[in-house]
């Protein structure tokens, strides 16, 4: 009996070092004899490819070095949690808003020094990408691709609705009125169409005040969700619900398919004018009738004598996460990724603009987004903007998100529902505050470290 | 213990320590560890920092906590005996000795066989204010009593209206039921005949049968099924978080414990206070199990007893 027993322990065994074996053995012994750099990327489908294209052509270019490329969803979790086991990968792209908490968790490496060795210089790139790539005083990420928002209109629908259709809005108020020519109603009374809707696709709550000359954060120590500008916006996005009625819009909405489909309601014509980045042309190429022409201009402000030009910019980012274990290499790859060929490579192929000051005139002649350039001129505007750098952002974000919902389904007045994000974030934020002044001092040793 | 109960013992324990150490390594180390981490600020990539009650006394004045603990608590207090009450009566008429009930029976299993995700897109769509299923069926109903009666009422936006919310939830859940009516199934086939029999005689009829004989001899298992569903109910995550697309639904009516833990720790890296949020949540359990286990005592009837 005992032997048996014995021997059935050895065999549990033995199928569990099997399974740890052929577990960790997977993915390893690529191209010998080089230095192999795990690189993780969010993009999927097309995005995906065109990078796969500049990784393949990296590890042609060289034999020291080979990168290996994996398409990662919820990277944002992946990447938290590979960091804290210890084994992340050496190199991943992420999103320049994320920057902020990754940084001051310790879960990237500074690249200042690296940058300065490898000859990567601020002047290379269009102002704000070193702004989205720094923080606290350090250089964190180098940029991808990036985008930048704008209004894009159906002109179709502008001139059935007797409005020029090379004439976008100039102002809020114009905007508001063209809104009034273009809605559409059954018989029944329900709306079968409308200009433009705050609400679609609803991605970006949190940034109204920006067109009324708001802020959301003093850059110190103070929320500003409830600054009178950013409360004269959500009055604005308020005059929605007065105007078509709550239960209305909110059926009108129900009803729009979804964003990647032909369904979406700008390509069906149930909204002519959307809020928008340069990804936009892909979907209307795939998506939208064959005979959609569109226009792209800045999204008017509320008082263009003193507001021109503002738009969102974000920035896809690549960092190299503490921990890993070829930084250098790594950078390399990097560095590589940011040099202007590869660059307009990727940008093209994902049908971006570039984010480098120096773009060629092919890249341009061969894009085939029509309105690339405006989407590029609004990156370079003085009044572009990104997403505050907070810590507590996701949270601010979500607070935004929720009273925007308020205001749009006519729950609260503008002002109480932003009292109440102002209230929570500040809550939040000085919190990470205090929490930054206990351990500022180690982490800033630590990243100025040579 | 002679030394062959100590053999015995040696065996028997080795035979059942891969779930031994399974259940330490993946069940006592993270709870006992997320206790620890709840009384920390912890944001899971730096060291954790002690910080006593801190996370507990946050959670009391934090009103979007509550906002979750409320939700939970009014999903659970309807989904629970909605679930209970349509899973047994589901399983008393699948248990009639129909001609084709095999068919019946695996027709109302199926729904309970799609996994959570897909469960919450197609009731996404089959709940959509405008071109839902659900309002589709119900228009013709309120067209006719806004014709009767002169008035303007539509069926609700479920998923866009707070209000109605956590009602399409609630609906939706009501799809997986499939699980409980076999159950129950079986405890049906495990009533004696004879007590019906003898019933009968007595000339009692279906209620009188389903009431006294049914019901008492089924108590066991309604009472399994009840804790399950209370605990699945607390744990409410996968269907509300896929159908506000990662959010909190209108007006956070949406925002259940699981996920208000989840964005703590995975969005906004309090994983301290998610912890704290975690362990409340299993008190809470605790408790309510506890309760309905005393409240129960004298009303389960135990065959073997």
């Amino acid at each position: 009996m005992k032997t048996y027993t014995f021997r059935l322990g050895c065999w549990m065994l033995a199928v569990l070092a099997a399974v740890h074996c052929s577990c960790s053995d997977a993915g390893s012994g690529k191209e010998a004899g080089r230095v192999t750099i795990k690189y993780w990327e969010k993009w999927t489908g097309f995005e995906a490819d065109a990078m796969r294209a500049v990784v393949d052509d990296f590890n042609a270019s060289q034999n020291r070095i080979f990168v290996e490329f994996s398409s990662v969803s919820q990277i944002d979790r992946r990447l938290m949690l590979a960091t804290a086991g210890g084994v992340p990968p050496d190199v991943a792209g992420i999103w320049g808003k994320s920057l902020p908490v990754y940084a001051e968790n310790n879960a990237l490496t500074p690249l200042d020094r690296l940058a300065a060795e490898g000859g990567v210089r601020r002047d290379q790139y269009i102002d704000i990408f070193c702004q989205i790539c720094s923080y606290r005083g350090h250089l964190w990420a180098l940029p991808t691709t990036p985008s930048s928002l704008a209004l894009v209109w159906n002109k179709k629908l502008f001139r059935e609705a007797g409005l020029d259709p090379e004439h976008p809005p100039q102002s809020l108020a114009e905007l508001d009125q063209f809104n009034d020519k273009l809605v559409k109603r059954r018989p029944d009374g329900s709306l079968a169409a409308v200009g433009f809707l705050p609400a679609e696709p609803g991605w970006w709550n949190e940034i109204w005040g920006w067109w009324f000359g708001g802020e959301l954060w003093d850059g110190r120590n103070a929320i500003t969700a409830n600054s009178p500008e950013n409360v004269a916006a959500f009055q604005w996005i308020e005059s929605y619900p007065r105007r078509f009625g709550v239960h209305d819009l909110l059926a009108f909405r129900d009803g729009f398919g979804n964003f990647a489909s032909p369904q979406n309601p700008f390509f069906t014509g149930r909204v002519a004018m959307v809020l928008q980045g340069p990804w936009i042309y892909n979907f209307i190429k795939n998506f939208a009738p064959p005979d959609f022409e569109w226009g792209v201009a800045p999204f008017p402000s509320v008082d263009p004598a003193r507001f021109q030009n503002i738009t969102q910019v974000e920035a896809d980012v690549l960092v190299i996460p503490a921990g890993a274990k070829h930084p250098k290499e790594a950078f390399e790859f990097i560095k590589y990724v940011n040099s202007q060929k590869p660059m307009e490579k990727l940008c093209l192929g994902q049908r971006k603009f570039s984010p480098l000051r120096e773009c060629s005139a092919e890249f341009f002649q061969k894009h085939p987004n029509p309105h690339i350039g405006e989407f590029l001129a609004l990156a370079k505007s003085p009044n572009a903007r990104f997403v505050p750098q907070l810590t507590v952002w996701s949270l601010y974000s979500n607070d935004m998100t929720q009273a925007f919902g308020r205001v749009w389904t006519e729950k609260a007045p503008a002002g109480e529902s932003l009292d109440e994000v102002q209230k929570h974030v500040q809550q939040a934020f000085d919190r990470q505050q205090k929490r930054w002044e206990q351990i500022s001092e180690k982490l800033t040793k630590e990243w100025d470290k040579p | 213990m002679t030394n062959g109960d100590k053999h015995n013992l040696r065996l028997g324990l080795l035979f059942i320590s891969p779930w031994i150490l399974g259940f330490l390594a993946l069940c006592v180390y993270p709870l006992l560890s997320s206790l620890f981490y709840s009384m920390c600020d912890y944001s899971v990539l730096s060291p954790a920092v002690f910080v006593g009650a801190q996370n507990y006394r946050d959670m009391f004045t934090d009103a979007i906590f509550w906002k979750s603990v409320y939700n939970t608590i009014f999903f659970a207090a309807f989904a629970i005996p909605l679930g209970l009450v349509m899973s047994l009566f589901l399983a008393i008429l699948l248990n009639f000795d129909l001609p084709g009930k095999g068919i019946f029976r695996t027709v109302f299993f199926l729904p309970s066989l799609v996994p959570m995700v897909c469960l919450a897109v197609l009731w996404q769509w089959m709940l959509n204010g405008d071109l839902g299923l659900v309002n589709n069926t119900l228009n013709p109903a309120f067209g006719a009593v806004n014709a009767l009666f002169g008035t303007h009422l539509a069926p609700p936006n479920w998923l866009q209206e707070a209000a109605y919310a956590k009602w399409g939830i609630i609906f939706t859940g009501l799809w997986g039921v499939g699980h409980a009516v076999v159950i129950y199934l079986a405890g049906l086939q495990g009533v004696p005949r004879h007590l019906y029999e003898s019933a009968e005689i007595d000339g009692a009829n279906f209620w009188h049968k389903t009431w006294h004989i049914t019901l008492p001899v089924l108590s066991p298992v309604i009472y399994f099924n009840t804790i399950m569903g209370l605990i699945g109910s607390f744990q409410v995550f996968a269907v509300p978080y896929v159908m506000t697309g990662g959010g909190d639904g209108p007006e956070r009516s949406l925002l259940f414990m699981a996920t208000y833990l989840y964005q703590n720790a995975f969005d906004y890296w309090n994983m301290g206070y998610a912890c704290a949020i975690g362990v409340a949540l299993f008190l809470l359990i605790l408790a309510l199990t506890y309760a309905a286990t005393k409240l129960s005592e004298h009303h389960i009837h135990y065959e073997g007893k």
